[in-house]
């Protein structure tokens, strides 16, 4: 018993000590999550339930900004279908599109260094340089692309000013720049175990059969990340949308002119857009803390619906 | 017996939290208690970009510092109307102590939020009164519930410009006066190419082109947006139907909205020398008084003219008004130097020889009653159109929100849909608007 009173004190200080130190190899971590997630998320929910203008004293309003947002508020509805649609349809298009240039450029032998930089390259674009020089190659009356289909007698649409081809362009834009997806999937394909092509072979095992029982089960996780970054980045879609509808609109926007987004008809507005107009035109900032918590809580079942799913995707071992 | 621990902790620190989030949550309040003889810099930030724009500003503020040897001012141009509500809300010791914003629409949200200071106790300290200075549009436009707390500080007019050379050419000999006339000559003024594509529209107006938010053309009706409660009445007001109806007929006696809105998309932008007016896309144009600069600085290879827009048939006599609209001046709330800010306030939207100097600089119309009287104004008929129609008794500017301009944007919105045949019962359709709009403001009150 006298030994036991005696080392508990010690073995107490020695479980802080660990504590501590465990601590302090997390403090880096702790001081930025906390900081720049978890105060952000706090205030977040607090002004969600306040009328705050930036100016006066934020007041409690109870459900007042929740009920507006989701029952009053016109735009809610166009701006999470656009977002919706942009996540399903660029999300997909692009892992497609990523996946099939890293397979082209992987087995591509001769100039590969430089199909490699070739389409890697666009990602390196500025986001509002590329939307520029998008709009401006779409533009209906004055765009390259449309002398060209107009030459070959295919009729051209009117891309970035038509409600039905806004948010395609947009997905053509994102296509443009997959370089970092392709070489995301050209380093997981590069890491394909060659013998089990090998294996496949010697089974007479066709292209097909090769990409379906040897290069998928490997790439799966790779896919599985794709898609999840891919969702909650598209979520927070927001600079191409905006500049290319500013830019369409041919309207000149100057001090004092307020930029409404999402030209024409609301076809390429996002729920990141949306906020910003809320809190930042609007100073409805209880709104737009509603909205974001909103985008939150539907990006977080989007990549938990996604993660619980990854069983079906990743091979047995993971 | 103590509670677990995780249940204080999370409720303290949530506490805690709130706390500090309710103290950060107030910028600083200024003052007006300085002396306005006292030697101070004062920070005016204010819209004007371009090279001729920033001189004639600066040239105001050198005559203004000759004027009053003890206030420097420290000038910042281009800034827009976002940035200056941010940074005032924002707070701090860079923030300006006078703004200036190139529209009325927000007048509303800076009168009821306090971000900009009430003028009216400086007005009656120096004597300056307004409604003898200032033209009776552009004062109802500057306050909201009896709140003075900008200033007119030069206006924006739109009126129709008219390409002269295709007038005679279609044997119209004066521009329209009424919307029938505006539609009789629209046709008239309409060409085609052999295969049916436009060659020139004799005028649009879609909502999308350029200046053409529907707000401009449906000043043409004098509409009323509010009661006297401040709720909206646009689907009580005849006036509004009018004023749709009419729009849709313009657009169907050209060709429909599908057809015009794809010409629309073959115009080059607004302020570049692929303007559809300057490049004959149209015979007849809705723009601001700076267009007629801009239409001579570019060397338009046309004979161009100016005239007020045309009226409804029915309100005939009211031929001449306009849209208004404009530059505001004001206080920040937040500036120490609130009597100094005033003096520069006063000098450039009430002394009359530096609005007319400045309105001539600037091709603007003067927001002063003696300054658009003044022997020393631009002289050139082409703008002497826009001072008629600024001084014209039926011409009106929007009404301010206390969200500012909200209403305009969710009236475009609106006006979207119905120029599309989207809106199949107009007047349910306003309804609806006129309930968004209401529930749109109660949600910016406290």
């Amino acid at each position: 018993m006298a030994a036991t009173t005696t080392t508990a004190p010690a073995l107490r200080r020695k479980r802080t000590r660990e504590r501590l130190r465990i601590a302090g190899f997390l403090s880096p971590w702790l001081i930025g999550f906390s900081v720049f997630f978890g105060y952000p998320l706090i205030a977040t929910v607090y002004f969600s339930f306040m009328h705050y203008n930036q100016i006066e004293r934020p007041a409690f309003v109870g459900l007042r900004n929740w009920t507006y947002v989701l029952t009053q508020m016109p735009l809610f509805g166009p701006a999470l279908w656009n977002t919706l649609w942009l996540v399903v349809v660029m999300v997909a298009l692009r892992v497609v599109f990523g996946l099939g240039t890293g397979l082209l450029v992987t087995r591509v032998k001769a100039g590969a260094g430089f199909f490699r930089t070739a389409f890697y390259l666009p990602y390196l674009a500025p986001p509002v340089a590329a939307t520029v020089a998008f709009v401006f190659l779409l533009n209906p009356a004055t765009g390259p692309v449309n002398d060209i289909l107009g030459a070959a007698g295919i009729p051209a649409p009117s891309w970035f000013n038509d409600p039905h081809w806004a948010k395609p362009s947009l997905v053509l834009l994102s296509l443009w720049g997959i370089g970092d997806l392709m070489v995301i999937f050209m380093a997981a394909l590069l890491d394909v175990p060659k013998e089990q092509y090998e294996a496949a072979e010697l089974d007479g095992t066709g292209a097909w059969g090769k990409f379906r029982y040897v290069t998928w089960p490997s790439i799966t996780p790779i896919v599985l990340f794709a898609v999840v970054t891919g969702v909650v980045q598209t979520m927070q879609y927001y600079t191409q949308a905006l500049v290319a509808g500013k830019l369409a609109s041919g309207v000149s926007i100057g001090p004092g002119t307020v930029i409404q987004p999402g030209y024409p008809d609301h076809s390429t507005l996002t729920v990141p857009q949306l906020v910003y107009s809320l809190g930042f035109q609007n100073f409805n900032t209880g709104a737009a803390c509603a909205l974001s918590l909103v985008l939150f809580a539907l990006a977080m079942a989007v990549t938990t619906l996604l993660m619980r799913r990854r069983a079906g995707l990743l091979p047995a071992e993971d | 017996m103590p509670l677990p621990r995780p249940r204080i902790r999370l409720p303290a620190a949530l506490a805690g939290a709130a706390l500090l989030l309710a103290g950060c949550a107030q910028p600083a309040i200024g003052s007006d208690r300085d002396d306005p003889t006292a030697p101070v810099t004062l920070t005016f930030w204010h819209g004007w970009s371009n090279a001729d724009e920033v001189k004639a500003v600066d040239d105001s503020i050198a005559r203004f510092e000759k004027l009053h040897p003890n206030i420097q001012v420290r000038a910042t141009g281009n800034v827009t109307d976002d940035t200056m509500n941010q940074a005032l809300r924002a707070g701090g010791g860079d923030a300006p102590d006078v703004v200036s914003s190139f529209t009325t629409n927000n007048v509303g949200q800076y009168c009821s939020t306090g971000m900009w200071a009430d003028l009216d106790p400086f007005l009656k300290k120096t004597g300056v009164v307004k409604e003898k200075v200032f033209p009776k549009p552009l004062l109802a436009a500057t306050q909201y519930q009896g709140k003075q707390c900008a200033l007119p500080l030069l206006a924006d007019t739109y009126g129709l410009y008219y390409n002269k050379d295709a007038f005679e050419k279609a044997g119209i000999t004066r521009p329209p006066h009424t919307m029938s006339e505006l539609k009789r000559d629209a046709v008239k003024l309409t060409r085609r190419t052999g295969d049916g594509a436009y060659r020139q529209l004799g005028f649009m107006p879609n909502f999308r082109l350029y200046q053409n938010s529907p707000d401009r053309l449906f000043a043409q009706w004098g509409p009323t947006y509010f009661d006297r409660n401040g709720t909206a009445q646009l689907a009580k007001d005849p006036a509004t139907e009018e004023f749709f109806t009419t729009q849709r007929e313009l657009i169907d006696a050209q060709g429909g909205y599908g057809p015009t809105e794809r010409f629309r998309t073959t115009f080059g932008d607004e302020m570049s020398s692929q303007n559809a007016f300057l490049t004959q896309k149209l015979a007849m144009h809705m723009d601001g008084e700076w267009r007629g600069l801009m239409l001579k600085k570019a060397h338009a290879p046309f004979a161009w003219g100016t005239a007020p827009m045309p009226v409804p048939d029915d309100r005939a006599d009211t031929y001449g008004r306009g849209y208004l609209t404009g530059t505001v001046a004001g206080i920040a709330h937040s500036s120490r130097h609130q009597n100094a800010a005033w003096e520069l306030v006063k000098f450039l939207t009430a002394d009359t020889d530096q609005v007319v100097a400045l309105a001539n600089a600037l091709h603007n119309v003067p927001s002063t009653n003696a300054a658009l009287t003044s022997p020393k104004l631009d002289a050139d008929p082409a703008f002497r159109t826009f001072l008629d129609i600024t001084a014209n008794p039926h011409s009106t500017a929007l009404p301010p929100s206390d969200n500012g301009g909200q209403y305009v944007t969710a009236l475009q919105d609106f006006a979207y849909d119905v120029e599309a045949g989207k809106v199949r019962d107009l007047g349910a359709g306003l309804r609806t608007l006129d309930t968004q709009i209401d529930a749109d403001n109660l949600q910016s009150e406290n």
